[in-house]
């Protein structure tokens, strides 16, 4: 019986074997989904963008929605600075949660559920919110950690905790998305397993409760990646408008 | 009751997962390295290649289209609203031409009311004249009539009485003793028969 709720998560060669010098970057499960991930997204909103009608059909509305949401939110959060970067938010945004709403669908993989994946996307954004800061501040963007308007005598203190969360940062980023991810699967898994273990008899209970866990982690999925994107922005904002 | 079986799931879930975990070698997939080069591989190639063509080539599409249909949707306003000026406008002027056909069309009722009332009136005095002169004419030959009347009666009365008495006594009786009883007559009676 497949009831082990972590074996969802294995990741397993499809194909031979590539190794690059001493890497190994075979193609796994996990690449397979990254692959249909994005190829999903570039085939929806090419779809989307390919013919310019006044009336827009579903599909173009679907790509401008998204466009006008995403372009909302980045303006909102970080201003009108952020432009430049809106595609990049973008595409973060449409990657998570496409590879979170892909997992939703049964006997697929969840990219996102493996913290190697969220880590490095943290780490890319936390590095590059970094350099992006120190380039349009200088040395003053440290300025991020003396807050204005604290006690000089707290500011010692003030200033380590301030670092400590802004070097946090790429860690809480990549273990929130992954966290949410594995344990929401993990807990569909069990519930699932209980289905098949209780019978035609007790089975309904945690049937119920897996129809409701459904609803609530495509809920999650979405939330999670909306949560990843709006972070970002944020982090981008603190890089652009420095006003501690 | 739903907590409680929710707390006897975490429970089975534990012991479910430890005594899988203890069979497998690392426990969570997750952080076994074997496969984190190539996930880390393959991220940065998917991301990349998605990042790339949605930022060349989907993204400004998407934008170039929302931009063109808020410009045209801006521009069909302002021609709508270009249009219903001008529309106003034509229909002020409208307003004006139609009050000014108004009042021509009385003018012109009202002059052509007065021509021919002229009309009427002229053509009735030319009528009235013409009429007048006929009943003068009537009235001249009645009394011409009239007057010859008198004559010719006496005369009938003269040949008819001759002939009474010729035919009476059998004898002729002259004419002009009887013209002259007839005279008499006529200036005594002559009211009661011409009804003068």
């Amino acid at each position: 019986m497949a009831a082990n709720p972590m074996t969802q998560f294995e990741v397993y060669r499809i194909g031979p074997e590539i190794k690059v010098g001493a890497f190994d970057i075979s193609f796994t499960n996990a690449s397979l989904f990254m692959v249909i991930s994005s190829l999903a997204i570039l085939i929806i909103f090419n779809l989307g963008s390919k013919k310019n009608s006044i009336l827009p059909n579903k599909i173009q509305l679907l790509a401008e929605l998204s466009y006008s949401f995403v372009s909302k939110m980045i303006s909102d959060t970080a201003g009108s600075k952020a432009k430049p970067y809106f595609s990049f938010i973008f595409s973060l945004f449409m990657f998570v949660l496409f590879c979170n709403m892909f997992g939703m669908i049964p006997y697929t993989f969840t990219v996102t559920s493996h913290i190697i994946v969220t880590f490095i996307l943290a780490a890319f954004i936390f590095i590059g919110v970094t350099v992006i800061g120190f380039i349009k501040h200088g040395f003053g963007y440290l300025k991020l950690f003396v807050p204005s308007g604290v006690p000089i005598v707290l500011l010692p203190l003030i200033v380590v905790i301030e670092i400590i969360s802004y070097l946090s940062r790429p860690i809480s980023l990549s273990v929130r998305l992954f966290a949410n991810m594995m344990a929401g699967h993990t807990m569909m898994k069990v519930f699932g397993g209980f289905v098949v273990s209780l019978g035609i008899v007790g089975g309904w209970l945690p049937l119920s409760f897996s129809v409701a866990l459904t609803g609530l982690e495509i809920l999650v999925a979405f939330l999670q990646a909306y949560v990843f994107a709006i972070l970002t922005c944020i982090y981008l904002n603190d890089a652009l408008n420095l006003h501690h | 009751m739903f907590k409680n079986l929710f707390l006897y799931s975490l429970i089975a879930n534990f012991f479910f997962t430890k005594k899988i975990f203890a069979a497998e070698s690392g426990g969570m997939p997750q952080l076994d390295p074997e496969f984190w080069i190539s996930q880390i591989f393959w991220l940065v190639l998917t991301f990349g290649v998605l990042y790339i063509v949605l930022s060349k080539l989907i993204l400004p599409k998407i934008s170039a289209n929302l931009e063109l249909r808020k410009s045209q949707i801006q521009e069909n306003i302002e021609a709508a609203e270009k249009q219903r000026e001008s529309s106003e406008a034509k229909l002020k002027e409208f307003d004006g031409i139609i009050l000014k056909s108004k009042i021509e069309a009385k003018n012109i009722f009202k002059d052509a009311r007065e021509k021919v009332i002229k009309n009427i009136n002229s053509k009735k005095e030319i009528l009235d004249k013409q009429i007048d002169d006929e009943i003068k004419k009537a009235e001249v030959e009645i009394d011409t009539l009239r007057q010859s009347a008198s004559e010719k009666i006496s005369k009938i009365a003269v040949v008819t009485s001759t002939e009474i008495l010729k035919k009476l006594i059998g004898a002729e009786v002259n004419n002009s003793s009887i013209s002259a009883i007839v005279d008499d007559l006529v200036k005594k009676n002559g009211d009661k028969y011409y009804g003068h």
